[in-house]
């Protein structure tokens, strides 16, 4: 069990570097970091002077693999691959255009993210399940038939839809939660729980659809027969039996999104005025702030591969064929 | 007057992907087997019945991807033409009349008068605070009070329109298509036919005199800016999985078919590759797109050709990041074919790799390929909207689905109300994606073998 888990964070390993290699590409190599000072200082009245002052000031004025002037180790290490790239792997990300320390903005912003994510994530994984249980049941049957259309419709809704609607209906027409903005601390829930209403809303289409395939395979299984054969009634064949045995894909494909919660939503945060990762990184794209774009890239993959690790790490808690393996 | 073809990338590159597509349906004709599954796809009534929306949505698309530069009238005749620097498309032509009738600022649906109170002298002398009257919206009124049923007789003038169109293109469709294939059932996609031709008549008959969908904050109608967006939707759709296709189906039949450290390379890069959130991928590519494009204005003398490069460039961006999706559900498809028989014996008599990969083990995976296109389809049109809101979309430029809300989404707050914009793109990427939802749910039903069986 430990020498597997040890397997998987080794092999993690090869591709956070080919992240890392992948992000140094293309913030370094696609575009020379002059191009990248001539866009943030703005085409007109630009100076070599003030292009070279530029990348000073960020230490963009290295080579970018290998110095010659320096001596020693010094040849390596100030380089812009070694200070930006390679301080990526000890989470220094060093400072945005505004001069302020990334890693410490990502510490404080998370916060905000995660408290829209988490209730978003829970009573839309509940929903979901609900609705997709409910179908399950009626299967078959114009209920069914008429929740799988409404699905379809749902999804082919954009989801700049479900927030702007949203938005206007509850926060302006009904005055029922503020419109944007956040506070910390317990009132955080009113600021809060309109966006967690539209996340659930707008993934219920996806979702639910998604989990009744789920059910629907898992009933046509021989164990359900077998079930229904002993006479049990089909409300415990599903809520007991099915139920449990699908929990196993939907929890281990759950576990992959957990750490992205921390990345927090792009879109609804943006909108709803919530200081959290989604709207820092919005802010750095649309401000052209390489810096912070670069941070959250390498930020996402980790936590993207953290989810993959306890994807594997799940399944061997549930499933025995892979932990004796 | 002379004009200019200008062929613009995206341009050349949807009409050759529209010719493979009818060299692939002409094909698919001539052989049974390949023919089966469309026949079962065309049996499902809602597939009938979205096909004829999302045919609709590609004549317009079409006709806005044939561009040329107009002719600007000369004094002289012996000097050289000159040609205007805007490029403009048959579509720009059609709806000159929609393009070209702009007012000042928003105006309501249907309206005739501004949606904002100005300055208005009177011929007297003196000025009010008023509604002003509309440029072109309803300016054929002489009384305002005739508007009610001037609106009432162009409806009426539209759907008998539209009734004798649909009566033709009936009687046309029965004698043709409905002969050729009887099995289908016709009624779906006639209902649908009526369905569109309901709304698009008195829409076309009211354009006419009005904007129908009123105007937005440069005074521009919005019916057709949102005719212009369809054909941005239909290049990100569609030439995505243009760039997408070679990639993934490389690396896909290559990892599963030879194995071993081909194998180990191509899921390492797939993986590393979705390791990166997507948005965030596609942020930082756009991000460069833009820094080269800023860094290379050589390159793009019109304003068009720079829209056009962003829209190419996003294309394979989202075609680099999306590939492996397909890639993952070949290589598994492909394992799972080289243990079967037909492929051994293959191997038993010599056949080189390269061949049996394109003969025997490409075709038998092509349903997967036609599944996973069809349904990213959706989901592109979508993220287009998304893409453009977050500012790495589109060309700001670009008329699309994305940039419109944009534009919109900021008037909310305004007293009364600007809801026109945002209800008529939300509406027409709605019909869209839900026809090409309901199309892919029937295409995956006809081709996955699994539910036959």
């Amino acid at each position: 069990m430990l020498a597997y888990i040890i397997r998987r964070v080794l092999y993690a390993m090869p591709i956070l570097i080919g992240i890392n290699l992948l992000t140094f590409a293309l913030f370094f190599v696609v575009n020379t970091p002059d191009d990248m000072a001539r866009m943030q200082l703005g085409q007109k009245r630009v100076t070599p002077e003030a292009i070279q002052k530029w990348k000073a000031e960020r230490g963009y004025d290295k080579p970018l693999l290998w110095n010659e002037q320096a001596a020693g180790a010094d040849k390596i290490t100030r380089t812009i691959f070694f200070e930006k790239s390679i301080k990526l792997f000890v989470f220094d990300f060093g400072r945005a255009e505004d001069n302020r320390d990334i890693a410490n903005e990502i510490r404080v912003r998370m916060w905000p993210s995660l408290a829209l994510a988490i209730p978003a994530f829970l009573v839309g994984l509940a929903v979901n399940i609900t609705f997709a249980l409910g179908m399950a049941f009626f299967r078959a049957s114009y209920l069914d038939l008429w929740g799988v259309v409404l699905c379809v419709a749902m999804m082919s809704v954009s989801a700049l839809f479900y927030i702007i609607g949203g938005q206007y209906l509850v926060a302006k027409l009904w005055h029922l939660v503020p419109i944007s903005g956040y506070q910390s601390g317990l009132e955080a829930a009113k600021f809060v729980v309109l966006p967690v209403l539209i996340g659930v809303i707008s993934g219920l289409g996806s979702g639910s659809r998604w989990y009744r395939t789920l059910f629907l395979e898992e009933m046509g299984k021989d164990y359900v027969r077998t079930a229904r054969a002993k006479g049990l009634a089909e409300s415990v064949v599903l809520f007991r039996h099915v139920l449990q045995n699908a929990m196993i894909p939907i929890l281990t494909g759950v576990v992959a999104v957990i750490p992205l919660l921390f990345m927090g939503s792009l879109i609804s945060e943006s909108f709803f005025g919530i200081p959290g990762l989604g709207s820092y990184t919005i802010d750095a794209i649309q401000a052209q702030d390489f810096a912070v774009v670069r941070a959250m890239v390498y930020m996402g993959s980790v936590l993207y591969i953290v989810g993959l690790l306890l994807t594997d790490i799940s399944y061997t808690l549930v499933d025995p064929r892979v932990r004796f393996a | 007057m002379g004009i200019l073809p200008v062929a613009l990338w995206t341009d050349m590159l949807i009409w050759l992907l529209l010719s493979a597509i009818t060299v692939f349906v002409w094909y698919c004709s001539r052989h049974a087997h390949l023919a089966a599954p469309w026949a079962r796809v065309f049996r499902s009534r809602a597939a009938l019945a979205s096909a004829v929306f999302l045919a609709a949505y590609l004549m317009i698309g079409l006709c806005d991807s044939l561009h040329y530069r107009q002719a600007l009238p000369t004094v002289d005749t012996r000097s050289p033409v000159a040609y205007a620097v805007e490029v403009r498309s048959l579509l720009d032509a059609a709806l000159s009349a929609l393009r070209e009738r702009n007012e000042r600022t928003y105006s309501a649906p249907l309206a005739t008068r501004l949606h904002q109170k100005e300055l208005i002298e009177k011929p007297d002398g003196s000025s009010s605070r008023d509604y002003p009257r509309l440029r072109h919206g309803g300016a054929h009124l002489a009384n305002e009070d005739a508007w009610g049923e001037d609106i009432a007789w162009h409806l009426f003038a539209g759907l008998v329109a539209s009734i004798a169109l649909w009566g033709l293109l009936v009687a046309a469709m029965r004698y043709s298509f409905a002969r050729r294939w009887p099995e289908i059932p016709w009624g779906a996609a006639y209902a649908a036919l009526a369905c569109m031709l309901a709304l698009a008549g008195p829409l076309a008959a009211l354009a006419v005199n009005y904007h129908v969908l009123g105007t937005d904050k440069i005074g521009q109608d919005v019916l057709y800016q949102a005719l212009k967006s369809i054909r941005t939707s239909m290049v990100i759709g569609t030439l995505t999985t243009l760039v997408l296709l070679p990639v993934g189906i490389a690396a896909g039949i290559m990892a599963g078919y030879f194995r071993g450290w081909v194998d180990d390379a191509i899921q390492y890069f797939y993986t590393t590759l979705n390791s990166i959130p997507g948005v965030l991928l596609i942020a930082a590519s756009v991000l460069m797109v833009q820094v080269f494009v800023d860094s290379h204005p050589d390159l793009f003398p019109t304003a068009a050709q720079r829209a056009d490069f962003r829209l190419l460039m996003l294309c394979a961006i989202l075609g680099a990041i999306g590939w492996t999706g397909l890639a993952r559900l070949l290589r598994g498809e492909t394992l799972k074919l080289v243990e079967l028989e037909y492929i051994q014996a293959a191997h038993a008599f010599g056949v080189p790799d390269a061949r049996i990969l394109l003969r025997h083990i490409l075709p038998n995976v092509s349903h997967i390929v036609i599944i996973a296109l069809v349904m990213d389809f959706s989901g592109l049109v979508l993220a287009e909207a998304v893409l453009s809101y977050v500012g790495v979309g589109v060309d700001p430029t670009t008329i699309s689905f994305g940039t419109m809300i944009n534009a919109a989404r900021l008037e909310m707050a305004r007293e009364p109300m600007v809801w026109w914009a945002l209800a008529t793109a939300f509406t027409f990427m709605f019909v869209l994606v839900l026809a090409a939802n309901l199309f892919a749910d029937a295409v995956r039903d006809g081709f996955d073998p699994r539910v036959r069986m």
